[in-house]
């Protein structure tokens, strides 16, 4: 099983059900696509992402109503520097989609999706713990893993891995 | 937005019911959590108004760790997440660097990678049963299990000489063939086995204590069990029929032929049976394997890779030079990222691999299972008695180490 390329090209992949659904549903809210590793992962306008995440949990030709996982990576110090993900799952076509969302090192904020999944609240809060970007709208956004005394945020990459001494 | 600062400082005891009621700290050392769970409970009277789960107390930083590993470095970490079922994480792990390769192993390394990954199933499906019954007062059980459970690890140190923290999967394989003796052992064990299951059955399933402190305990809808991201034997006692070995198969599940146990009461009670029923699945899952075992490598051929067999690299050049560059060096890992899911015994385990193309992974997240269903636990105890929050707990099935990471 050779790795085959990467597909970026949007017009190679507007037949897929998702990026179908993006195109005519919310115009805008696409940035970019890539097919990779038999995986598909959409890159969606920070502004759009609650709107998109609904729409793609709602529509008959997605229905990507359980979302999987929630987490981030840091990609200091390239700007912006942060990318939230969100690993989605339909029950119904048996089929997985990650959407991910840059957000910026200076104010590191998103929407929170809380209101979407009520079970992505410890998601959230543990990226808020270990990246330091915030949710807004979260009900109870806190410290979950560390202790609430604790300094900086130890997933990002600039945080030493032996922690500061 | 509001500032940084706000979020430090936490009111710990607040009441939502005003004087009517009192906030009652249950762990972390608490025998019944499972763990270092910490459970501040809202009583008023008996009756539970609000459940608040601290958690945090096992987090040890696992995914930083596994920044700063080599990739084969980083399977002895999986083990210690959710440390009742060490190959499941093995297997995900595996699974995901081998998509990010796109490197295919050999048949027989398959079918050993499921036969014991059901195993592990089991192996972890018979703790939650012994210490859950523990808990509600049934004390026989526990011990019965723990002798099954004994077997089992005795067949883990036989493969991977380790009991416990097995790291017997690699990247392309696993690291050694079985040794001589061990399908007779383990055909021994699943010839034996479904009796034993039916032992723990007569002594639970109709039995008149466990059923009043189990049916109607802990009631969660499908409806909730969907929002609050519940995964695994959780889910499927609320009707989810979804099993990620049947509907999305991975590493040759596809090619072994078993039901999905269901149940829609959505209490603990449904629980139970369906982990009941996913034990009589899994040992005839490891019989199929054993059946179906092909002879052949346990490795696949990538030389820059997987490393050499011991004898190869003590005679050939040029394996001494692979041995030795996979190990000094790592391997490197093209570009790109990718999230594989497995069917953990307690739900979905995912691993989220981002490489950069370099040999150590850029990032390594788990979805852990125990983490998500943990979700459940303010659901499920509203409304119901103080007593019934061990039962609760026990039928989620948490492994501290899973949570926190």
């Amino acid at each position: 099983m050779a790795l085959q390329p990467a597909v970026t090209d949007l017009e190679l992949l507007k037949d897929r059900p998702a990026v179908a659904c993006l195109l005519s549903g919310l115009p805008g809210a696409l940035q970019s696509a890539k097919f990779d590793r038999e995986e598909l992962t959409l890159w969606i306008d920070p502004f759009h992402l609650i709107d998109a995440l609904n729409l793609l949990r709602s529509s008959s030709s997605t229905q990507f109503a359980v979302l999987a996982d929630l987490t981030a990576v840091d990609w200091f110090p390239s700007e912006p520097r942060f990318e939230v993900v969100y690993s989605l799952l339909s029950h119904e076509r048996h089929e997985r989609i990650r959407i991910k969302v840059k957000v910026n090192g200076a104010d590191p904020y998103i929407e929170s999706v809380t209101a979407l999944w009520a079970g992505a609240s410890p998601f959230e809060r543990e990226v808020f713990d270990l990246f330091g970007i915030r949710f807004q709208g979260h009900p109870d956004l806190r410290r979950i893993l560390l202790p609430d005394d604790w300094e900086g945020y130890p997933l990002r990459k600039d945080y030493p891995v032996e922690g500061y001494r | 937005m509001p500032s940084i600062d706000q979020f430090r400082s936490v009111p710990v005891v607040e009441t939502i019911g005003g004087d009517r009621t009192m906030v009652l700290n249950m762990g972390p050392q608490h025998p019944s959590t499972h763990g270092v769970l910490r459970l501040l409970l809202e009583i008023d009277g008996e009756t539970i108004v609000r459940v608040r789960p601290d958690i945090g107390f096992l987090h040890t930083g696992i995914e930083k760790t596994c920044e700063a590993k080599f990739y084969q470095q980083v399977i002895p970490m999986t083990d210690r997440i959710d440390y009742l079922c060490p190959m499941t994480n093995n297997f995900a792990y595996v699974l995901a660097v081998e998509k990010l390769l796109g490197l295919e192993i050999p048949p027989r390394a398959m079918w050993i990678r499921l036969m014991l990954n059901e195993l592990t199933r089991i192996n972890s499906h018979l703790v939650w049963l012994g210490t859950h019954a523990l808990d509600i007062g049934a004390m026989t059980v526990f011990l019965y299990c723990f002798r099954e459970r004994e077997e089992i690890l005795k067949m883990f140190e036989m493969v991977a000489g380790q009991r416990m923290m097995t790291s017997y999967f690699r990247v392309g394989g696993v690291s050694m063939d079985l040794p001589l003796g061990f399908l007779d052992y383990i055909k021994n064990f699943a010839a034996y086995f479904p009796d034993r299951i039916d032992q723990y059955s007569d002594l639970l399933t109709n039995n008149p204590i466990w059923m009043g402190r189990t049916k109607g305990v802990a009631f969660i809808t499908k409806h909730d069990a969907l929002e609050l991201m519940l995964s695994g034997p959780t889910a499927r006692g609320s009707g989810v029929d979804w099993d990620l070995r049947r509907d999305m198969p991975y590493g040759g599940y596809e090619k072994l032929d078993f039901k999905v146990p269901v149940q829609t009461a959505g209490d603990v009670f449904a629980r139970y049976q369906v982990r009941m029923g996913e034990l009589r699945e899994s040992i005839s899952m490891v019989k199929q394997a054993i059946a179906n075992l092909p002879d052949g490598p346990v490795k696949a051929d990538a030389p820059k890779i997987v490393l050499p067999d011991r004898e190869k690299m003590k005679t050939q050049m040029e394996s001494l030079i692979h041995h030795f560059k996979i190990v000094t060096e790592g391997f490197t890992v093209p570009e790109g990222e990718v999230y594989q899911g497995v069917e953990s015994p307690r739900g979905e385990m995912g691993y989220y691999v981002a490489s950069d193309g370099t040999a150590k992974p850029y990032r390594v997240h788990m979805r852990s299972p125990s983490f998500a269903n943990l979700n459940a636990i303010g659901v499920m105890c509203e409304h119901n008695l103080l007593a019934d929050v061990v039962a609760a707990i026990g039928s989620i099935d948490i492994v501290l180490g899973d949570v926190d990471r």
